[in-house]
């Protein structure tokens, strides 16, 4: 008989591991707790200032208003992204050879990197170069996301929407496929319609990966930087300055190392908070 | 070792001192009363005692810094109500 004893020297099998995140996890962490209770002007010279720091950002408007235009942005991007991306799930082929090439396709956006999406998406929206901004002025629709701060905003959102649409196309469809064929030949021989099909049998069977899928979209909308960063640098103004593009902004532009300390523990509060909700519902989930 | 670059200071110190502390106590309990002692209490869903303390952790960082917005800098009553939440969390939840 195998002798399934639990062996304690396992642990320092973890040893590695626990290194790696002390080194680009933990340690960072501290150092980011350190700065942000004390001033410094640099030579790795500190004067103790306490938790003005996080008054300042817990009072200040701008942080406010970041915060506001992150919750927007991700808002916008899921009530568009999750809605279209089952629509498009729904549509595809399940069988034959439409299926490698939908798929296929599905993947292209995601293997993009980040800034190639944003600088694509700079070149194809510029007003007087661009494929799709001269079109959409030719239209007679006045167009300038690097002016009107209505248009930076669609096109951001738009960029997002055709980046990162897939993935949640892809978790559909599994989704899909994953419901056996007696569902929908019970529901044909009652007669069901197609939204009823849907309603009933398609999106409850969907709920676990739906579930995954905004909890995804969403941490990686608020925390998103490289895109709207390459696309309109936060602009303009301080139209498209979302979180962490104005984090950046205060810990680089303006080396308020302090200010921006306070900042990201703040920011890394609100998506510890978000995690751990998501982590509750879907683990809930699975239980259930 | 120069850690200079890391800007230690003693209430900084202090803090992550006692958050490690924490954590050995955790793992001493875990030790002495293995199984994490799982239950579902007055927040409707499941939790051990490592789930306890992280909802206790992120609490009391919440209660700080509401404190510190809505109140003021001076945070030993912020630390007092943490005190408590953090007794009914480990208590009820």
């Amino acid at each position: 008989m195998i002798d399934r004893k639990p062996n304690p020297k396992a642990w320092l099998l973890l040893l590695p591991m626990l290194a790696l995140v002390a080194f680009n996890a933990v340690l960072p962490l501290m150092t980011v707790v350190n700065y942000s209770v004390q001033e410094t002007f640099g030579d790795n010279v500190f004067f103790w200032s306490g938790v003005e720091w996080f008054r300042q950002v817990l009072l200040s408007d701008r942080f406010h208003q970041s915060l506001l235009r992150q919750i927007i942005f991700s808002a916008a991007i899921l009530a568009i992204e999750i809605p279209l991306g089952v629509l498009i799930a729904i549509t595809m082929p399940r069988r034959g050879i439409g299926v490698a090439f939908c798929l296929v396709l599905m993947a292209l956006p995601l293997l993009i990197p980040w800034n190639v999406v944003g600088a694509m998406w700079n070149i194809l929206a510029l007003p007087d170069i661009g494929l799709l901004g001269r079109a959409v002025n030719g239209l007679g629709v006045s167009y300038n996301f690097t002016q009107q701060p209505l248009a930076a905003w669609i096109t951001c959102v738009v960029m997002d929407v055709w980046h990162w649409t897939s993935l949640v196309v892809l978790l559909s469809y599994a989704g899909l496929c994953a419901i056996p064929q007696p569902y929908y030949q019970a529901a044909k021989i009652d007669g069901a319609s197609r939204w009823a099909v849907f309603r009933y049998i398609e999106l409850p069977k969907m709920k676990h990966v739906l579930t995954i899928a905004i909890l995804l979209r969403f941490m990686d909308s608020f925390m998103i930087y490289t895109e709207p960063f390459v696309l309109t640098g936060g602009g303009p103004g301080n139209t498209t300055t979302f979180l962490s593009i104005d984090l950046v902004k205060i810990a680089l532009g303006q080396f308020d190392l302090g200010t921006a300390a306070a900042m990201s523990l703040i920011y890394f509060l609100i998506i510890l908070l978000l995690c751990w909700v998501f982590y509750t519902v879907i683990t809930r989930k699975g239980q259930q | 070792m120069d850690l200079s670059w890391m800007a230690w200071t003693g209430p900084t110190a202090a803090f992550f001192l006692a958050v490690a502390l924490a954590l050995a106590g955790m793992v001493v309990w875990e030790l002495k009363r293995p199984g994490g002692a799982p239950r579902r209490g007055v927040l409707g869903i499941v939790t051990t005692r490592g789930d306890r303390l992280f909802i206790s952790l992120l609490g009391s960082a919440y209660i700080h810094l509401a404190w510190l917005g809505l109140v003021g800098p001076n945070l030993w009553w912020a630390l007092l109500i943490s005190a408590a939440y953090t007794f009914c969390v480990f208590r009820w939840a």
